[in-house]
């Protein structure tokens, strides 16, 4: 297990290492001055190249990056442009939030999508198989912005039953309870284009799994269906479908930018849609580099779930 | 009489298909006694492994039909029974071993506890005592080291090990039959042989009669009693083991005999376990069955212009031995009418 | 050659098709695949819902009742079923069906061209990639790798923000994220096909390199190609429309179905839903179709599910 997670890490650490050279070269490819951005237009010549002096962008290309990963080691992701507040105590807080947000969509997903998929697999062909599966492919092809605003005019204006925006309550912001009420709605909506894809995923591998010898033979045994499904096909179906979920956590970090924009939810992609809006680049950087840290942790963390289940590969992998 | 252990009776499976009504088993009619051992040969796609399933309603498929008979099962019609009084059945009075030994355990759980998992389900036994019996199970198969196995995963055991796992899984609950479809073809020569004798031990020691579903005439000459030769979804040929395999009446039977000669002469002999059928010329038809007739006409030898319109009748010759086809049904008459001249 | 020998020689169906397919010119796979695909009626309804939207948005000037970039301040925010607005109007007194008919233009175009360009290069990538394979091969897999570690909508979204708004920014962006998941899926299909017998085949008949590529493997890479990019068209639909919905893409007052949907989403809390609504529909049916498509075209393509 040491050796194989040793590898995985390594190979993470490459990846990652890749991810911030990216995301640096990204910032040097914007077209404009972010310096004369931040100083705004009546900044003279000699103010620009003392603040970018300063900041070290009168120095190499190569120099740049290796001080950025330096104070990036160190927890410092610079400086806002707009909010003259170091970046890190902007988007750790929101990156909370939005793992929040996620975790919400992703119970919602393996709740409905999962037993969605086994049920689909289990009635191959009939009419609820075939209206599943055209559900869900409608399901992933729902635009989330558009389904908030379907959600929001629905539950939050008609009904009335759920808060339209936010985090907590702005007059009396209360605990787990009000937090779960403002999670619900966007949550559910973030999680429709992901459950719609385990659901797909889990009844193809079901269905294939149900093929096996072995289902056969616990047949053969008198096994009721039930204890077949659930217990034994659904085990040997997990692995894939362990793989599909870490995938669609990237899916939820990137989608939840259209929820939060839309729900006003105070996490990271909110963050990054204003940050965007006013050119603030370390932000923007900060953003997306810990999005993707997260996905890659996140899918790291699946890999070796998927090599754990399978007593062959837990061998292997020890 | 006796009542036999297993009788099936002009048993009938369909299948649904786009070329019309595919008859995999049409109009299947035996016994098997309590004890017995009953070969059923044949080529694949006959109908023999069809047959195994029927008995269980294994079928499964959604276009797969059992469409007529019965199959008494100590004088009980498991047609009739309900989908829970049949899973009661399964793996608790019948059991059934299939072909692929490399694949027929759950790879994600350990021997012992798919075992457990059997035996708590038909005998409602406590975890601890169904963990007495596992081991007992896996003693009965002869596993070296059954305590350690019990804690294995399938992919830790040898082929031939986990065929008798299998075994053992279907022999847990002690059943009255075991149906074994082609139980050694994935494993090789020496470790099928070892897999027949434990069938052959285990038929003496606890008097399981099995249903050896086998294209392999050397399997069924080592250890079978009785053989049903199987062309098309039909029994061809039925008898002794000993009488069909010295004399074999149906020109298909000749023909599998023809292939594995060294068997006429050493019918029982050792060595020939992995002998495979030979390919008659032509191959084995879909029974589609869109007219009359032996089925095996286009390819055989002896073939005469009723065979291909009029079904054959069915002809005994000697003790119990009873072949389907129109040659020899000739032959006997004509061997009636020189008897009839000859005593007038 | 009797069946039984035949049965022996080939492996697979799969295989069996293979060898069929190769002995048909190559020109007729489309066809062979139109005449199962011609089979599916959701399909067909997807492409007849597809031809349309595309026909309509070609001849938007001779179809749009009104024009889409000016309003009548007066109707504003009249709904469905307004006489002479069949689907009403926006914010700013526009007709929204012809704002919907001048849409397809931007829509469809920014979702689709995109993915029409990365093919090309995709392929070259993951053909390279998986043909060649070796240290080279490998080190591009792993340039891409650290590419799939960010989400496509972030990416996306980072790369429209960098590029600014704009039509050709958007496709740029969109396109540069499609590259490496397109690459992938070729890069998986050639390292399977190349260790294929067809390729051994051609091998020992003593093609050259470029003619195992361009005729041997191309054509059996295109095929899990196609299926792809159709079903991301449809996911380019929507995230196109996505970023115009954020600002990072068509830029308003162009009627791209985004940017609609964006105009609806502040006057919803006024309690106007039919504007946010209908453009997000027909983005949504937009995209069902090619995602519908797509799995046609699979199921087409797949010999096990063309008997059944």
């Amino acid at each position: 297990m040491a050796g194989y997670l040793a590898r995985r890490a390594g190979s993470m650490i490459l990846v990652l290492l890749g991810v911030s050279v990216l995301v640096f070269l990204i910032m040097q490819l914007v077209p404009g001055d972010p310096v004369r951005t931040m100083l705004g237009p009546t900044a003279t010549a000699e103010s620009i190249a003392a603040v970018r002096a300063d900041l070290g962008l009168d120095q190499p290309l190569v120099q740049q990056y290796v001080s950025y990963l330096g104070g990036l080691l160190q927890g410092d992701l610079n400086t806002s442009l707009t909010m003259a507040q170091p970046v890190a105590e902007i988007v750790f807080p929101k990156l909370g939030n939005t793992i929040i947000l996620a975790a919400g969509a992703l119970v919602i997903c393996l709740v409905i999508g999962v037993p969605l998929g086994v049920l689909a697999a289990t009635r191959q062909y009939s009419l609820f198989d075939r209206g599943a599966m055209f559900l869900s492919l409608a399901g992933a092809s729902v635009p989330v912005y558009w389904a908030a605003l379907v959600v929001i005019s629905i539950f939050a204006l008609k009904l009335g039953w759920l808060p339209t925006s936010g985090m907590y309550d702005v007059r009396e912001p209360g605990g787990l309870g009000d937090l779960l009420r403002h999670l619900v709605l966007p949550a559910a909506t973030a999680a429709v284009v992901p459950t719609a894809v385990i659901a797909r995923l889990t009844r193809s591998v079901m269905v294939e799994a149900l093929q096996q010898d072995h289902i056969r033979m616990l047949r053969a045994n008198g096994v009721p269906e039930r204890q077949i499904v659930w217990k034994h096909a659904l085990r040997n179906a997990l692995p894939p479908i362990v793989n599909i979920v870490g995938l669609q956590v990237g899916y939820l970090l990137g989608g939840v930018i259209f929820i939060e924009v839309v729900f006003s939810w105070p996490g990271l992609g909110g963050q990054l849609y204003t940050s965007i809006t006013s050119n603030d680049m370390p932000i923007i950087q900060a953003g997306v580099l810990f999005i993707a840290l997260v996905f890659v942790v996140v899918n790291l963390i699946a890999d070796i779930v998927v090599a754990l289940l399978d007593p062959r590969t837990r061998e292997a992998v020890g | 009489m006796t009542e036999p252990l297993l009788r099936v009776e002009n048993l009938q499976t369909h299948f649904a298909s786009e070329l019309g009504t595919i008859k995999a088993v049409d109009g299947v009619s035996f016994d098997i006694p309590r004890g017995g051992i009953l070969g059923m040969v044949g080529e694949s796609g006959s109908g023999k492994s069809v047959t195994g399933l029927s008995i269980l309603r294994l079928l499964g498929s959604r276009n797969a039909t059992i469409a007529g008979g019965r199959i008494l099962f100590r004088g009980e019609d498991l047609l009739q029974k309900s989908e829970a009084e049949m899973r009661a059945i399964r793996g608790g009075s019948i059991s059934m071993v299939f072909q692929n030994a490399m694949t027929s355990l759950d790879p994600f759980f350990r021997v012992g506890e798919q075992l457990v998992e059997v035996l708590r389900l038909h005998q409602g036994l406590s975890k601890k005592e169904a963990r007495e019996k596992a081991l007992n199970a896996l003693e009965l198969v002869r596993i070296p080291d059954p305590v350690a196995k019990l804690k294995s995963y399938p992919h830790q055991l040898s082929g031939g090990q986990r065929q008798r796992v299998v075994v053992a899984l279907a022999l847990a609950c002690e059943p009255d039959l075991l149906i074994a479809d082609e139980p050694t073809t994935a494993l090789d020569a020496t470790v099928q042989k070892q897999i027949i004798e434990l069938l052959q031990e285990i038929n003496q020691e606890l008097g399981t009669a099995i249903l050896m579903v086998t294209h392999d005439m050397g399997v069924v000459a080592h250890m079978c009693r009785t053989v049903a030769v199987m062309y098309a979804g039909r029994i061809v040929e039925h008898g002794d083991v000993a009488d069909v395999l010295r004399t074999p009446q149906h020109p298909y039977t000749r023909g599998l005999m023809a292939s594995v000669p060294r068997l006429r002469t050493e019918a029982a002999g050792e060595g020939h376990v992995r002998q495979r059928l030979y390919q008659i010329g032509g191959s084995a038809p879909l029974p589609l069955r869109l007219t009359d007739g032996c089925a095996f006409a286009p390819r055989c030898p002896e073939v005469g212009p009723e065979c291909w319109e009029v079904d054959p009748p069915t002809v005994a010759s000697g003790a119990g031995q009873e072949a389907v086809c129109h040659r020899r049904a000739e032959e006997k008459a004509a061997m009636a009418g020189v008897a009839q001249h000859v005593g007038a | 050659m009797t069946s039984t020998t035949l049965g022996q020689k080939v492996v697979s169906p799969v295989a069996a098709g293979d060898t069929v397919a190769a002995q048909i010119k190559s020109r007729s796979r489309p066809a062979l695949m139109w005449r199962a695909l011609r089979r599916d009626k959701a399909a067909v309804v997807s492409i007849g819902i597809l031809v349309f939207l595309t026909l309509v948005a070609v001849f938007a000037p001779l179809l749009a009742p009104y024009d889409p970039l000016d309003g009548d301040a007066s109707q504003r925010l009249e709904g469905i079923g307004t006489p002479g607005h069949l689907l009403g109007l926006d914010g700013q007194g526009r007709d929204i069906l012809s704002r919907l008919i001048y849409g397809g233009r931007y829509s469809l175009t920014v979702a689709v061209l995109p993915v029409l360009a990365a093919a090309p290069i995709a392929l070259l990538i993951g053909m390279f990639a998986g043909y060649f394979g070796g240290r080279t091969g490998n080190a591009v897999m792993r340039v891409l790798d650290v590419l799939f570690a960010f989400p496509v909508v972030l990416l996306a979204i980072a790369i429209a923000a960098v590029l600014g708004p704009g039509l050709a920014n958007v496709m740029l962006a969109i396109g540069i994220t499609m590259v490496p998941y397109m690459a992938r899926v070729v890069y998986t299909a050639t390292v399977q096909e190349s260790a294929k017998e067809y390729v051994e085949a051609a091998r020992a008949a003593g093609a050259t390199q470029a003619q195992i590529l361009r005729q041997q493997l191309m054509p059996n890479v295109m095929s899990p190609l196609v299926v792809y990019g159709t079903s991301l068209c449809g996911l380019m639909i929507v995230l196109a429309a996505g970023l115009s919905f954020l600002g990072v893409g068509v830029t308003p007052p162009a009627p791209d179905w985004g940017v609609m949907t964006s105009d609806g989403r502040s006057v919803l809390l006024e309690g106007y839903g039919h504007v946010a609504t209908i453009p997000g529909l027909v983005i949504l049916v937009a995209a069902l179709a090619f995602n519908l498509i797509g799995d046609g075209i699979r199921d087409a393509l797949d010999p096990h599910k063309q008997t059944s």
